[in-house]
């Protein structure tokens, strides 16, 4: 009887996720990289992206707005207290009752706590704390164990499996169903968000993974949310517990 | 702001070739894209790097709009004595950057 | 071939190749210009360099992968099998291409302080194409290196501006 129960357990679980990437199988694009772009990213003398999250660091002890304060003055050294932050962002945020991504949270921290304007999506200096932030938890495994996120993962979901645009495509048919593949010449990637902000070759600039996922939609030819909408957030907590467990590679480089 | 990232070894033994590596933030606007209206985006490109070791010039570099955004440069040169390695990239729009490492030679 | 800044040759290659792009659209984004480089231009800027010396093969080696991910940005690296002594040392080393808009990628002094010609850079090419490295020996000799270059792009590219 218990074997039965199990085993329909199991069954009405794979079916659920029918298309989801069994975890074992998963897999950053890291791996389908040249050997020179891995160089470019293992090297932090030659990552473009540590540019950015050396101007992250000087910008951590800038006191700045009308309340005059750093991030320092609150967070003391982001070797310590930023540890794993980036790891588990999204994050939910009780004030606003949804998750919040990192450059969400660190306008929250501008405009409430340092009395500041807050930055635009795609900023220099807001993605310099970004880069400054997640390369704190580089290494860490990617956490999503928070269960007030489970409503907006499961939007994230239905968002990340519904066809939509010109195409009518989906970002899981090349995503879930068909990564490996060649598209253009080029692999297609499981799509998971551990590298994040990136450099992108193509933008020839660090980015967030929203603007990544940005650029997918015009790719799909699909109308694309703009920044800072919570369709991006739901799908950026989407991708983290889908890469849940998987290593931060942030800031990674990417083609 | 760090515009620059530099790799000088910190130590190095007389005689000894090291490598020196450097990064630098820049655009590099190679002045052939246009915007999409069709007007010419002006090029804006770092045009020389010089590096000198107390000095003298030891390394000199060109570049053009082929050069990659936020230009990536290594090159070598010998551990002759202790000293200032000295690095200025210059280019288009009055582009003046200056970084220094120190090196001691033993 | 139709050109345009750090490759929208992309943008024919994808409606070329019939991809998903399916061609909407496209053409309306951004305007193009001919490219203004072609094998003759490089080697007009190759002559420039040399004048009228003999370039040999041998001595100088162009390392950039075969087949790379995104043209803005392959990792380039030129050596010298050189002494790099006081008598007997790579004086410049010279990169040229033919298919983006201008012919010259970098050059390069050097000097017996260098102790070794090793360089590495990263460099934009607009399309697949040969890639040439010159080194200019104390001596006066020329020596060049050839790579051919496959350059491929991403499926899903962003407004360009």
């Amino acid at each position: 009887m218990k074997r039965t129960c199990a085993a329909l357990l199991l069954l009405a679980a794979t079916c659920a996720a029918a298309t989801e990437i069994p975890l074992a199988e998963r897999r950053s694009s890291y791996e389908t990289l040249s050997p020179e772009t891995k160089a470019m990213q293992d090297d932090d003398t030659a990552n473009p992206a540590m540019l950015w999250v050396l101007e992250g660091e000087t910008a951590w002890s800038r006191k700045t707005g009308e309340a005059n304060k750093s991030c320092a003055d609150c967070h003391k050294g982001a070797g310590e207290t930023m540890k794993g932050v980036a790891a588990r962002y999204p994050a939910f945020n009780e004030k606003r009752n949804a998750p919040v991504d990192l450059e969400g949270r660190i306008n929250i921290c501008r405009t409430e706590q340092q009395k500041a304007p807050a930055f635009p999506y795609e900023n220099r200096e807001l993605l310099a704390l970004s880069a400054f932030i997640a390369r704190q938890s580089r290494g860490l495994p990617i956490e999503s164990k928070d269960p007030r996120l489970k409503p907006f993962i499961d939007q994230g979901r239905t968002l990340f499996e519904a066809r939509q645009g010109q195409l009518n495509l989906a970002c899981s048919q090349c995503h879930d169903d068909n990564f490996g593949r060649k598209l253009a010449g080029i692999p297609m990637p499981q799509a998971h968000p551990t590298g994040y902000p990136v450099y992108r070759l193509e933008w020839q600039s660090l980015g967030s993974l929203q603007r990544r996922l940005r650029n997918c939609m015009i790719g799909m030819r699909t109308e694309f949310y703009p920044y800072g909408a919570p369709e991006y957030v739901a799908l950026e907590t989407y991708l983290m517990w889908r890469a849940r467990g998987m290593k931060v590679e942030s800031p990674a480089v990417r083609p | 702001m760090a515009r620059a990232l530099i790799n000088v070894p910190a130590k190095a033994k007389r005689g000894e070739v090291v490598a020196i590596k450097t990064l630098i933030s820049h655009i590099m606007e190679t002045g052939f894209r246009h915007s999409t209206t069709g007007e010419a985006i002006p090029r804006d490109i770092i045009t020389t790097l010089v590096v000198t070791y107390n000095n003298a010039e030891i390394f000199r570099a060109e570049l053009s709009p082929a050069i990659a955004a936020n230009p990536f440069l290594t090159f070598h040169t010998v551990a002759t004595e202790s000293g200032t390695i000295a690095f200025r990239w210059t280019g288009d729009n009055g582009y003046d950057v200056s970084e220094q490492a120190t090196i001691t030679v033993e | 071939m139709r050109h345009h800044s750090n490759g929208t040759t992309r943008r024919d290659l994808l409606i070329g190749a019939g991809s998903l792009a399916g061609g909407i659209g496209l053409a309306g984004l951004v305007t193009v210009q001919p490219s203004q480089a072609t094998p003759a231009t490089m080697q007009e800027a190759i002559r420039k360099v040399v004048g009228e010396a003999i370039v040999n093969k041998g001595k100088i080696k162009l390392d950039i992968p075969p087949l790379t991910e995104n043209g803005n940005t392959v990792a380039c690296a030129v050596s010298v099998d050189s002494p790099m002594s006081a008598d007997n040392y790579v004086k410049a080393i010279h990169v040229f291409n033919e298919k983006n808009p201008q012919p010259n990628v970098i050059s390069v002094q050097l000097g017996p302080r260098a102790g070794r010609a090793e360089i590495a850079t990263r460099i934009r090419l607009a399309d697949t194409q040969s890639v040439t490295a010159i080194a200019e020996l104390s001596d006066g000799t020329f020596w060049s290196d050839s790579v051919e270059v496959i350059i491929t792009l991403g499926a899903c590219l962003e407004d360009p501006v």
